[in-house]
């Protein structure tokens, strides 16, 4: 096929064997998607047709030659009650379809697996719950329901996977979330569609489906040594936060442990739920967030920790069940700087169990 | 008269242009730069958003240049960030938001209402001068390096992570908006208290009608684009904060600014073309608009809704899902309007008696596109497809078909229509139906192939992307080779016939407006005696009467 050009070819080859005017359906809610698409491609052509019909048919029949003489008609009620009400009834039901795809697009299940993921100028940085970190790819496993909680650490961002219908927008100072849950194994596309600077269009990468055991193997292979909480921990310890949060009944900050998803009662009145959310708010600009009944002395971490360490710290909150647990964390406190190299999870054989149940298991 | 045409014309070996007009009254360079006449302006404005498009079409050229292949070849990323972002700002604010109203609106709303002027000719001049001001400023900033936040100016980008001249492009766009604002005002002044004796609103051609719903976006909408440049330029210089999340402002913030006026910005380039498009259908099919009434009422529904809809561009931005539920249905709404216009363009040709003058053919084009501009807009519009498809080249393609296939077909519609009675002169006819014909097909061929790519989810803005997206790239940066020509032969016919086209009398197409009961081109005062207005708009019987009258009075 050396004389045809490689371009043409392949067009042949790659669009017109398959006529592509979707991306491969490799997700939950795609073909959802995919059937309101349809049927909007379907509606505007029928519309397109009628007013090309019209036009065409009403030029040649009222063609100054055949019709010379203009007939005035002032209008017609019922004619133009018909063009009103058939397109707003047909727009009504793709609004009510649209929201009912995006309602399910931006309501993630309860039993999702999370996953973080940090836009910067200009690569996708991943954190898996079990510790592993990817850059410009994600992998993510068939048949489960997978959760990203998106936040950029300089300018919009977007998060956008065009083979599972989802995007969403990654924003400076503020969570968002999508969920999906990926059918079919394969690699596709990862890109960052919000326009953000010199390299947008390098923002890109891979999304690699998995089957469960493929992904199980992925896990061990690519496992970093630590959990994302692990990381959280070490953090925890060296921002010395057991200082203060250190669950003794003489502590100048409350007790963490079971704070996740707690509703807390705030000093300036009011309560709040402690989301993701709120406890970046919490460690970022404390003095807005004081918990009822301490004192604001809690200094702001904004510009020390980066969001990836936000996200650790956070992770590690999330999955602190027990004060027994902080108890263990302050012990780590006192390590040497010499032994950072060994992770807390060697040395706290008994802490592991909590820490990444059913995390990195799927 | 001619079976296939409506044209008349007076016998050219008679036939004089008018010692006297607008154009003859004065002379020199200084009488145009520093004239009060509507007209005058008119052109002057006419010449200089030439002059931008041109330039805004040249960055367009490059753009489809460096996409023909995946890589980036032709330019530097930077560069090439650069070209779309002028090609956005130019094309936006210095050719699509003055384009009909302040070339043809201004030349004839004066005219159709029956008036010698704009309320306030000083200021219509100032308006010039402040969009000469904006937009010789732009192209400054484009000769010392451009700018690359995209014509969004999204924050924090613009405000903390670019060093590009972000400041004077902002000072351009900000200046063009008082000129926006104050042809705005002056329309809205003139519509209310200069109307002729006896046009009454209901008398009123669909052109004013149109531009009035525009104008009053103008003067609302633009100032809170103004409020935002100017909170980019102090969060830039002074590091306010309010766009900053560490300072405790909100990014997003910035993105409701910015669209509660960029939405109604659509409207503000659409209506005109509409109401171009609703005296040309009607005079070339010699017929009162099918539904008067539901037109003029849809352009003011359009103003109004259009008001509402600005959170549409944001569904993916972790706005409230609520918030997304109302934005989505108001959205629907605006799209209701626009196709009872379609439809109602559509029947005016029914029992009508149809010539195919180039203006028609022109009008024609932009029914089709946008149709298709309207209804891919739903598809944004729906909540739950726009998150596939906002951000890709879907979107690029949607606003080119509204924008590019719509505004400025409406556009060249209207020129042609109305070049007779601006110069005294026809346009050739052939050769303007071949350019119209040219125009449509290379429109197509340029944005059809980008709903595709964008179906597939190609991003916009991206410099490089993945080889399976080239060939529709190819299609489309041919496609604009076309566009280009389409583009260009006007410009050239139009300026040939300024010297040998046939003389057009004072009505060559018959048409009803009070425009064309004068001469061509008009007196400075545009009438001799000022007009009565004692007949409804589109009255083809009393035009014909009143041809039969002046015909017995000659004999």
């Amino acid at each position: 096929m050396n004389h045809i050009s490689p371009v043409i070819w392949q067009f042949l080859v790659k669009w017109l064997t398959n006529f592509a005017l979707l991306p491969p359906e490799a997700s939950k809610i795609a073909p959802q998607m995919d059937a309101l698409l349809f049927f909007m491609v379907l509606v505007s052509l029928i519309g397109l047709t009628i007013v090309v019909l019209l036009v065409t048919s009403f030029s040649i029949l009222y063609r100054k030659k055949r019709h010379p003489v203009a007939v005035q008609v002032e209008g017609s009620t019922l004619l133009e009650a018909t063009w009103t009400i058939i397109p707003l009834g047909l727009f009504l039901v793709m609004f009510v379809w649209g929201a009912l795809i995006y309602f399910r697009v931006f309501t993630p299940p309860a039993n999702a697996m999370n996953i973080y993921v940090v836009g910067k100028q200009w690569m996708w940085k991943v954190e898996h719950p079990g510790g592993q970190h990817e850059i410009n790819a994600l992998h993510v496993p068939t048949g489960r329901a997978v959760q990203l909680t998106l936040i950029s650490q300089d300018v919009f961002h977007s998060f956008s996977i065009p083979a599972f219908r989802v995007k969403r927008e990654a924003i400076p100072g503020r969570y968002t979330t999508v969920w999906f849950e990926a059918t079919t194994p394969g690699t596709y596309h990862l890109f960052c569609t919000q326009y953000c600077g010199t390299n947008h269009s390098q923002m890109i990468g891979d999304v690699v489906v998995m089957t469960p055991e493929d992904y199980r193997k992925w896990l061990t292979s690519s496992s970093s040594g630590a959990s994302l909480a692990q990381n959280g921990e070490r953090l925890f310890a060296s921002l010395s936060c057991a200082a203060c949060h250190n669950a003794r009944p003489d502590a100048r900050g409350p007790s963490l442990a079971n704070v996740y998803g707690a509703r807390l009662a705030l000093s300036s009145g009011g309560t709040v739920i402690a989301d993701d959310a709120y406890l970046r708010e919490a460690i970022l600009n404390p003095s807005q967030h004081v918990t009822q009944g301490y004192a604001p002395i809690m200094p702001t971490y904004q510009g020390q920790i980066s969001e990836e360490g936000v996200i650790a710290l956070i992770e590690y909150i999330k999955n602190l069940n027990s004060d027994y647990r902080i108890e263990q964390t302050l012990n780590t406190t006192d390590l040497p700087p010499g032994s950072e190299g060994t992770t807390p999870a060697t040395k706290t054989p008994a802490a592991k169990g909590p820490v990444s149940k059913g995390k990195v298991k799927p | 008269m001619s079976e296939n045409t409506i044209v008349s014309l007076p016998d050219q070996s008679t036939a004089r242009i008018p010692r006297d007009n607008y154009i003859t009254r004065e002379n020199g360079l200084l009488s145009w730069l520093l004239t009060s006449d509507h007209k005058r302006i008119a052109i002057l404005y006419l010449i200089s958003i030439t002059f931008f498009f041109f330039i805004g079409g040249a960055l367009a050229g490059l753009i489809r240049l460096e996409l023909l292949t995946p890589q980036t070849d032709l330019m530097a990323t930077d560069t090439y960030n650069k070209v779309f972002t002028m090609h956005g700002v130019i094309m936006v604010f210095f050719f699509l938001v003055p384009s009909v109203p302040a070339t043809l609106g201004n030349f004839f709303i004066p005219m159709m209402i029956g008036a010698k002027d704009l309320a306030l000719p000083k200021i219509n001049l100032l308006s010039w001068y402040l969009y000469m001001a904006g937009g010789l400023l732009a192209l400054y900033t484009m000769a010392i390096g451009g700018v690359d936040t995209g014509w969004t100016f999204t924050t924090p980008l613009s405000t903390h992570y670019v060093n590009t001249n972000v400041l004077t492009t902002g000072l351009a766009v900000f200046i063009a908006g008082f000129s926006s604002i104050l042809t705005g005002l002056n329309f809205i002044v003139t519509i209310h208290k200069m109307r002729a004796p006896g046009m009454t609103w209901f008398r009123l051609p669909l052109f004013i009608w149109a531009h009035y719903a525009a104008s009053i976006l103008m003067v609302l909408a633009t100032p809170v684009v103004a409020i935002a440049i100017l909170l980019v330029a102090l969060e830039r210089t002074l590091g306010i904060g309010v766009f900053d999340p560490t300072k405790g402002g909100d990014p997003l913030l910035f993105q409701h600014l910015f669209w509660f006026y960029s939405h109604p910005a659509v409207y503000i380039m659409i209506l005109p073309g509409m109401g171009v498009i609703s005296e040309v259908i009607s005079t070339f099919s010699r017929k009162r608009i099918f539904g008067y009434t539901a037109v003029a009422f849809s352009s003011v529904a359009i103003a109004v809704f259009g008001f509402f809809v600005w959170a549409h561009h944001m569904f993916i931005m972790g706005i409230s899902n609520y918030a997304v539920l109302v934005f989505s249905l108001l959205t629907m709404l605006v799209a209701v309007p626009s196709a009872i216009k379609i439809f109602n363009w559509t029947f005016t040709l029914y029992k009508g008696s149809i010539t195919f003058e180039t203006p028609l053919l022109y009008a024609f084009g932009f029914m089709g596109l946008f149709t298709i501009g309207g209804m891919t807009g739903v598809f944004l519009g729906s909540s739950g497809t726009d998150i596939h498809l906002t951000e890709t080249y879907f979107i690029v393609a949607h606003f080119h078909f509204v924008m590019v296939g719509g505004m400025l077909m409406a556009f060249l519609s209207g020129i042609h229509f109305w070049w007779p009675k601006m110069t005294g002169r026809m346009y050739p006819e052939k050769i303007s139906q071949l350019a119209a014909v040219v125009t449509f097909i290379g429109f197509n061929l340029t944005f059809f192939p980008q709903f595709i790519l964008g179906m597939l989810g190609m991003p916009r803005r991206y410099a490089s992307y993945p080889p399976e997206f080239q060939v529709l790239n190819v299609f489309s940066t041919a496609g604009a080779t076309i566009l280009g020509v389409g583009y260009l032969l006007p410009v050239l016919y139009l300026i040939w016939s300024l010297r040998y086209g046939e003389i057009a009398g004072n009505n060559p197409w018959q048409a009803t407006g009070l425009e064309w009961q004068t001469q061509s081109p008009p007196l400075t005062e545009n009438f001799a005696v000022m007009p009565v207005m004692d007949h409804e708009a589109y009255d083809y019987d009393w035009l014909e009467k009143q041809q039969k009258k002046e015909a017995h009075r000659a004999g």
